[in-house]
């Protein structure tokens, strides 16, 4: 109760900050607009639909690329551990392709597929699966021999070992792993939507271009607003329960 | 399949150590590490190898264990020879090797839910008497960070005891333990060695550890790694490692050992 209060007043406190400066006229309202503004916007677009149905449009194209990558992606991290030659081959190209900054993606997709949903769900994907490749293989590599050695002297033999010993024993690492290629997806849809029109469906990225292309700046505020709190959910609702989850059976304090 | 029949006192197994011979090649060259060494082990007996680092004693429990395989010669088990692991003997090593995502009765589960025939229920129970054997019923739920490193090993025993083998074999299971978590480990395992009946093979560097716990202490010498010296240690039970008449065993064990690390010196 004690951190609520003191979130509250942090953040109550920078919106008296932003009114004090919206209302000191440094900057003209039109660069500037007051909170109020960006308030009546948001209640706005969620009370004509265009905000509630621009978000399903975003989270869904993150929620399918992102369920797909991770599909791809904690398959081929098992057995790029497991397979020197493909260590070697894919998990190379994996490390390679993860350090290109994944908003590159978007000019191959939008010439390979156009102006279309596929376009989004090749950029989401490709945001999320080398990250998730990478760590899931690191975390299968960091496990302590020992745990598997004492598993075989149980009777635990293959399949049983990888479900019961290797994939627990580098969850910490796959966690971690998850979550930057959500980081990735996230930013990498964001910034396609905003670079790009798909008729298809108008994402919340669309709706801050078009804030901009209306001088908005309300909107695109008001927007910003919105993606900062989904991106805080995801982490909230995704991920944390994951790392309560490990840092109570590991004991890593952090 | 019921809990009276699984957790019977099993009949322990007779062990036969037949010229193994191993040896390791690595990046600093060929290391020697058995060579033919023969060791008849009784049923029910406890087996201490005894020696310093690089004679072999580690990889000649693995060897038992069938987690490494001899160059030459072999391990028989009750007339069948040794290939790979098997429930009926089972391994602690010197680190706990529980598992952190598990809780403490689920890692003594572990190799329980690997014994076909058994169910949940009779499971849960069999996994309740070795945790009350050892003393920790009441950390149950507890996770492996949470234990000081004498409750992981009593643990580990628990977890290594509840499939019912007829072999335990121990790598230096209490070697990162404060010398009284030791003593009372000591103890606690004399005590369910004669309850449950085990044949045990105890690898130590540790002295009196050795005379404290063998029925027999084989002495090991290193480069390559061979059977130095036997002794029995025939000295009623529960001993207490603190006793004179246990010193008196463990100066003579060390004097050996001293001798064979000077003449070691000598030769090189």
């Amino acid at each position: 109760m004690k951190r609520f209060i003191r979130a509250a007043i942090f953040f109550v406190g920078l919106l008296v900050v932003w009114e004090g400066l919206y209302l000191a006229h440094i900057w003209s309202p039109v660069l500037v607009p007051s909170p109020l503004s960006v308030g009546r916007y948001l209640w706005g677009a969620a009370l004509d639909g265009t905000l509630g149905s621009a978000t399903v449009v975003t989270l869904r194209r993150l929620l399918y690329g992102y369920a797909f990558g991770l599909a791809i992606g904690l398959p081929l991290g098992f057995l790029t551990a497991h397979f020197r030659v493909l260590k070697d081959t894919i998990g190379l190209l994996a490390l390679g392709l993860q350090t290109l900054p994944s908003v590159c993606w978007v000019p191959l997709a939008l010439l390979w597929f156009g102006q279309t949903e596929s376009a989004m769900f090749f950029v989401v994907v490709m945001g999320t699966i080398w990250s998730v490749i990478i760590a899931t293989e690191d975390g299968v590599r960091n496990i302590p021999p020992i745990y598997a050695r004492a598993a075989r002297t149980m009777g635990s033999r293959g399949l049983h070992t990888w479900v019961k010993v290797i994939l627990p024993g580098a969850l910490p690492y796959i966690v971690g792993g998850m979550k930057q290629g959500w980081a990735f997806a996230w930013r990498s849809l964001m910034a396609a939507e905003i670079y790009v029109t798909i008729l298809s469906g108008f994402g919340l990225g669309f709706l801050m271009n078009n804030g901009r292309e209306l001088n908005a700046m309300d909107q695109v505020i008001g927007i910003m607003l919105v993606l900062l709190v989904i991106g805080l959910l995801a982490d909230k609702i995704l991920f944390a329960p994951w790392e309560r989850m490990l840092r109570r059976r590991w004991g890593t304090a952090k | 399949m019921t809990v009276q029949s699984e957790l019977r006192v099993e009949v322990p197994a007779k062990l036969s150590i037949q010229n193994v011979s191993k040896s390791f090649h690595s990046a600093g060259g060929h290391v020697h590490a058995l060579d033919r060494v023969s060791l008849d082990v009784a049923e029910g007996e406890f087996i201490c190898l005894l020696g310093p680092s690089g004679c072999g004693k580690s990889t000649l429990l693995n060897i038992v264990a069938g987690l490494e395989q001899a160059d030459d010669g072999q391990v028989v088990a009750d007339g069948g020879p040794i290939r790979e692991p098997g429930r009926d003997r089972m391994m602690m090593f010197q680190e706990s090797a529980l598992f952190p995502w598990l809780n403490v009765r689920d890692n003594v589960l572990f190799g329980l839910k690997l014994k076909p025939n058994l169910r949940r229920k009779e499971r849960l129970e069999v996994a309740q008497f070795y945790l009350r054997l050892v003393g920790l019923e009441k950390f149950q739920r507890s996770f492996v960070h949470e234990l000081s490193g004498g409750m992981k090993q009593r643990v580990a025993l628990a977890r290594a005891l509840a499939p019912n083998p007829r072999v335990l074999l121990m790598d230096e299971p209490f070697a990162a333990l404060d010398a009284l978590t030791r003593e009372q480990l000591y103890g606690d395992l004399q005590r369910i060695w004669q309850e449950r009946k085990k044949t045990i093979i105890f690898v130590t560097h540790n002295v009196r550890e050795a005379a404290c716990l063998g029925d027999r202490v084989i002495l090991m010498s290193p480069h390559p790694g061979r059977i130095q010296e036997e002794f029995k240690v025939d000295l009623p039970r529960p001993r207490d490692i603190n006793s004179v008449e246990l010193a008196r065993h463990a100066t003579a064990i060390m004097a050996s050992l001293k001798g064979a690390r000077a003449n070691a010196e000598v030769a090189e």
